[in-house]
Parts: C-alpha cells; sequence; structure tokens
C-alpha cells in the first residue's frame, strides 16, 4: 500500500500569547514554539499503522519554511520512508486553497492508495486543506475520520458528526481521509531514529518546479485584529484563601452550596 | 441580481439548528443586497421539511429523492454542481458542520468558486466579498477578502449568526438528480449512536470540567475529590478523551455533550469554539487559567488567572467550610 500524509509545521498558541506584528498581517513568532499540526500527529499514526500492516511506501509532504524540515524528519523518525518539502518561501498569500494546490503539484506523479491530512490546523483553522486536496487529485474523501478498516480495496469508515453521532461509511481506495484526533496512540520517535532520521534526505521542492504563476489564491488577508471580549470574566483577584472565599462565595449564593 | 443559496442541514429527520443560522444570515444578506433567499433542500420525503421552512426563503429549492434519505457528500455534490451550474448564485451558505466541511471545499473546487470556512462575520462590498475569521486558536480575528468573482461559497461557524423568524411564504420549485444510487466509491452504511455511559453529566446541576492544562491522568483524582465535595460531576474538553484519560460520554462540546448546569467550573480549559459551544448555556460559569488571554474568559462569569494545581486544594477547603458552617 502506498501511502502519503500532509503535515504542517504550526505555532503553538493554546498557552502563548499571540501578538501581531507591525505589517498588522502576521505574528510576531520569536517567542511561540512551533511543532506538527495536532490532528497530523494522528494522521501519521494512522497512516505508519497502515504501512506496518500492509507494507509499501509512506512519504511525507509538507508546505513550509526550512524548519518544516524538523517537522518532516520526526516523520521520518517515526516511521515515514521518503520526505518532500515545498519551499514556502517561493509562495506568496498562502491560503488554503493555494496550499491544496501545491500539495497537490507534489504528489500528482506519486502513486498512493490513501492520502491522509488532519481535519484542521490549529493556526489557520480552515478544514479545507484535505477536501480540496482530494477534489484536486479526483479521489473521494472522507471527513474527520476516527476510524478506518481496510480490507483490499475496500475501507470501512467512520465519521464523527455532531454530538458524538458516528457515521459508518464504506469507500473504495484510491481515498482521501482527513483525521480527527483521538484516533489512535501517536507513538513518540526514540532517539535512534530521530538521529537516524537527522541524516536522511528530504525532497526540496520549489518555484523551479512548480510555476507560482498558475497557483491561484481564494483569498487575502487584509488585517489581523484581537477578538472584542463580549462580556468579559469578572477576574478574581486577592490572595489564594480570599479568591476561594469569594468563589465559595458565588457558589453559595447560587444556592448550589 | 443574482440570489442568495442556503443550504439547509438535517439529519435522521430533524432540521440542524444550523441552518436556522444560515437562513436567517442569508435573509439579512438578500434584504441588504436587494436580492433574494432561496433554501435548498435535498431530503426524502422533505413536506415536513417544506412546512417548517417556508416562512424562512423566498424561494425553497427541493431535491427530493430515496438517495437523500441520509447525508452522503458525494451525492450532494454531484446534485449541487448541476444546481449552481444553473442558477449561479452570488453566495452559498452553508455550515461549518461535519456536513459542510466535507462539501464545501469538494463543490467549490469543482466549480472553481473561491470560498473560504469558519466564518464569524461576512459583508458585501459592491462585488467583493469580506469574511472575519478566528485564527491560531481563536486568539486572533482575520479579516480576509475573497478573490473577486460574481459568485462566492462560504461555510458559517455556529452560534455566530442568531436564528430568527421568518415572515416570508416560499414558493417550491423542484428539482430532479442526475443520480439515483451511491456511488461505489463512497457508501453511507450506517449512523452509530454514542455509547451510553455510567453517568449522564447532561443532568447535573454542577460540572467541574477539566482541560488538558490537568497535564496527567493521576492529577484527575484532585478534581474528582473537588467534585464530590462540591456535589458535582467530572466532564472534560476532547483532548483529556483523546488521550484515553476520561469516557467519551464526559466531553462536552460540539461532538461531545451540549450541557447546561447550573454552575460549570473550567479548570485549565482553553475554550476553543468547539468546546464553547456545549457549555455556553450554563448559568455561571467560573474558569480557572493561568493564561490571561484564554479565550475561555471571554465565556466565563468569573475568572481566576492561576495555576489550578495551586487554586484547587484552597478552593476545596474553603468549599468544606461554608459547606460546614451552613451546618
Ligand atoms: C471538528 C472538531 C470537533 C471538536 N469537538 C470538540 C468538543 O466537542 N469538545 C472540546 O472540548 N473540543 C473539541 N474540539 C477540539 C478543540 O478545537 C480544542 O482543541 C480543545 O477544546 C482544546 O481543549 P483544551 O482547552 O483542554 O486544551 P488546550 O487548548 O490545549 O488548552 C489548555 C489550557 O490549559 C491552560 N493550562 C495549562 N496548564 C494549566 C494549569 N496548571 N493551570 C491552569 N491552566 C492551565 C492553558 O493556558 C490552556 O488555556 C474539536 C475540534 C474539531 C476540529
Ligand atoms: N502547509 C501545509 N503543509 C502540509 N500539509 C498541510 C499544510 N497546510 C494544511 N495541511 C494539511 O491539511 C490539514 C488541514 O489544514 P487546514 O485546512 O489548513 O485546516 C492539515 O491538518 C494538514 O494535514
Amino acid at each position: 500500500m502506498d501511502i502519503i500524509v500532509c503535515i504542517k509545521r504550526v505555532a503553538q498558541t493554546a498557552e502563548a500569547e499571540v501578538k501581531i506584528d507591525s505589517s498588522g498581517k502576521d505574528i510576531i513568532k520569536d517567542r511561540l514554539t512551533f511543532d506538527m499540526n495536532e490532528s497530523d500527529t494522528y494522521a501519521l499514526e494512522e497512516a505508519i499503522l497502515l504501512k506496518e500492516k500492509f507494507g509499501g511506501t509512506l512519504t511525507a509532504v509538507s508546505l513550509g519554511t526550512v524548519e518544516a524540515e524538523d517537522t518532516l524528519r520526526i516523520a521520518l523518525a517515526k516511521g515515514a520512508d521518503s520526505a518532500i518539502r515545498i519551499k514556502a518561501e517561493d509562495f506568496q498569500e498562502l491560503d488554503g486553497y493555494k496550499t491544496a494546490q501545491l500539495l497537490k503539484a507534489a504528489i500528482k506523479d506519486l502513486k498512493f492508495d490513501v492520502v491522509f491530512t488532519g481535519c484542521i490546523a490549529t493556526d489557520d483553522y480552515y478544514s479545507l486543506v484535505g477536501v480540496t486536496l482530494a477534489e484536486l487529485l479526483g479521489v473521494p474523501h472522507a471527513t474527520l475520520v476516527t476510524k478506518i478498516v481496510i480490507q483490499d480495496t475496500k475501507a470501512q469508515v467512520h465519521r464523527e458528526l455532531e454530538g458524538g453521532l458516528v457515521e459508518h461509511l464504506e469507500m473504495t481506495l484510491p481515498v482521501l481521509f482527513t483525521i480527527q484526533t483521538g484516533i489512535n496512540e501517536p507513538r513518540y520517535a526514540s532517539l535512534i531514529a530521530i538521529r537516524r532520521a537527522a541524516k536522511k534526505e528530504i525532497k526540496v521542492i520549489g518555484a523551479s518546479e512548480i510555476d507560482p504563476a498558475n497557483i491561484q489564491a481564494n483569498a487575502s488577508l487584509e488585517e489581523l485584529f484581537t477578538p472584542s471580549v463580549g462580556k468579559r470574566a469578572e477576574i478574581l483577584t486577592g490572595s489564594m484563601d480570599e479568591i476561594s472565599a469569594k468563589v465559595a462565595g458565588i457558589i453559595k449564593e447560587k444556592g448550589l452550596l | 441580481m443574482n440570489e442568495i443559496f442556503a443550504l439547509v442541514e438535517h439529519r435522521q429527520g430533524a432540521i440542524r439548528d444550523i441552518t436556522y443560522e444560515l437562513l436567517s444570515c442569508g435573509r439579512k444578506l438578500a434584504e441588504k443586497e436587494n436580492t433574494k433567499l432561496t433554501a435548498i433542500i435535498l431530503g426524502h420525503n422533505t413536506d415536513d421539511l417544506v412546512q417548517i421552512l417556508k416562512s424562512q426563503a423566498h424561494r425553497l429549492l427541493v431535491v427530493d429523492n430515496d438517495v437523500f434519505k441520509d447525508f452522503n457528500s458525494e451525492l450532494y455534490q454531484i446534485t449541487l454542481n448541476e444546481i449552481m451550474k444553473k442558477h449561479n448564485p452570488m453566495l452559498f451558505l452553508m455550515g461549518h458542520s461535519a456536513f459542510g466541511m466535507d462539501l464545501c471545499p469538494a463543490l467549490a473546487t469543482q466549480l472553481g468558486v473561491p470560498f473560504t470556512t469558519d466564518c464569524l462575520d461576512i459583508e458585501f462590498m459592491e462585488q467583493k466579498l469580506k469574511v472575519t475569521r478566528q485564527i491560531y486558536d481563536g486568539k486572533l480575528n482575520a479579516k480576509v477578502q475573497l478573490r473577486e468573482n460574481p459568485g462566492y461559497m462560504i461555510t458559517l461557524r455556529s452560534g455566530c449568526f442568531p436564528a430568527g423568524e421568518g415572515s416570508l411564504d416560499g414558493s417550491v420549485e423542484r428539482f430532479d438528480t442526475p443520480v439515483s444510487t451511491q456511488p461505489d466509491y463512497r457508501k453511507f452504511i450506517e449512523y452509530i449512536e454514542a455509547a451510553v455511559g455510567e453517568v449522564d453529566i447532561t443532568k447535573s446541576d454542577i460540572l467541574v470540567s477539566v482541560g488538558r492544562g490537568i497535564k496527567d491522568q493521576a492529577n484527575l483524582s484532585i478534581i474528582e475529590d473537588f467534585a464530590s465535595a462540591i456535589g458535582g460531576v467530572v466532564a472534560c474538553s476532547r483532548p483529556v478523551v483523546d488521550a484515553g484519560w476520561m469516557a467519551k460520554d464526559r466531553q462536552v462540546g460540539s461532538s461531545g455533550k451540549t450541557v447546561k448546569p447550573k454552575l460549570y467550573i473550567a479548570l485549565g480549559i482553553s475554550g476553543a469554539f468547539q468546546h464553547i459551544v456545549g457549555m455556553k448555556g450554563a448559568d455561571t460559569i467560573i474558569a480557572v487559567n493561568k493564561d490571561p488571554n484564554a479565550p475561555i474568559f471571554s465565556e466565563a462569569d468569573y475568572g481566576i488567572v492561576d495555576d489550578l494545581f495551586k487554586v484547587m486544594p484552597v478552593l476545596k477547603t474553603k468549599i468544606s467550610e461554608v459547606k460546614l458552617a451552613k451546618g
């Protein structure tokens, strides 16, 4: 089975302060940490599990700056056979649509039975790259996938809907899945594997392979701004004792104690 | 002037809430743009849907066929592609739901129509469409302009456009689908209902909910102790379930449960919108988070900006004291 997994390196912003830079169109990145996008770690694990079961090849692809190669090396250390980086620096105004077109250009000549992406990138929050890529590749897709069982060319697939409801689909390969978190237990890469992966070659492609003029964006960013905080919580202050007494008071007042 | 389209989302016979939000948003835009709103219904035995939605749109475009009994984005795509080519609406609205996420990017790409997803706000200026989206874990908003085109497609975030009463009397128009069977490459088989667990978090007046900030499964015992001291039940955000630390039936949010307790205490939960939609109906929300900019503080009534592991022991003692004093 030949498998491709798309991986994005993203800023880890859940616990960090996110500040807009002087251009007004980007964030200040120097104090942020970067790592593999959360759902991509699950997509990668699912890809490795398939490869372990059926054999074949696993290629990891990322559109990013040179740092994305660190993320690709994690994929190599965990079990990918080869990796491709598309040089983000060669392409301007990268929205999700453009990203999907570039990913397509990078993988269209590879053989594949399954393409994996994550279900959402936590930086741009689109949830569109996987489905768009499937459409561009001309293969069927399923989003928010939480279970995959493949036999021959048939896949039994679970999609997660709202409220915990699951949709069971039957699909025929080749196919593209966008993977939801929790589908598996992503492994850690061993130190030896990481060291070995450091020496592997990563194929880099850019404007000389993909003509930027042929790739169109759907959206252009006008400005970034901080969301207006509607109703803002009353922040309780004081010593831990005082704060706790206030909370206990609030709960008591509501008649809940 | 070309129309505005909105896709009716229904599942297991019921119209999904997002449908009313799409239609209400569509009506407002149609009024502003001096055009009409068409609700697109793909379903089977749609008479009830049509009756319910008649007041919500100027026109209902109905495709009634048993292949639409259940949602299959491939069948939707094939049919909507025909409808779109015929009508060329200026805007096609869908929900940013498991349904819209699966359909919109594929259909728009096939048609070559510029699109974007998860929009919180939309604004038409001349022929240009500008939308507001949230990025970086909801910490920033981005205003984005779509590539200029006679038509656009977008998905809307739920909860951003209030549903409204309609006073229209929509005409009904029927459309035939070019498909009559599910394609081999993607067949809907069945729905699988969520397993029923030992506790029903939707029944509890007090929920003590933990997020990734709990760091380790071992730390859950602190929270369980606190919850029982206060007479509540422990719930959680998605990453806690993904990690296997708590059962799926404890998860609050869009892909978990919607809860409306009297008191919701959120511990180490950032406040992603998929979580917020599940708990914003709580009477009182108290959030503990060490990040003062965590989006949860825009939803909570009271906030404590600190380490939850410092807060919890003291708070538990205080609660016990107050309880004792009450006698
Ligand atoms: C289709 C889809 C459906 C989803 N459905 C759901 C859903 O139903 N429910 C859900 O919850 N999520 C859902 N999610 C995931 C959601 O987007 C977020 O990823 C998730 O809610 C984040 O959970 P969290 O707040 O626990 O973790 P994080 O976002 O990682 O936040 C952890 C928080 O803990 C704080 N913290 C860390 N340590 C401490 C400490 N010691 N003391 C105090 N605070 C601390 C941090 O400051 C941070 O704010 C869904 C996502 C998708 C794409
Ligand atoms: N720059 C990128 N490089 C590789 N894969 C990407 C990139 N951007 C998005 N993806 C893939 O598409 C998924 C969904 O991203 P998005 O549509 O941007 O939310 C991600 O989880 C990745 O698997």
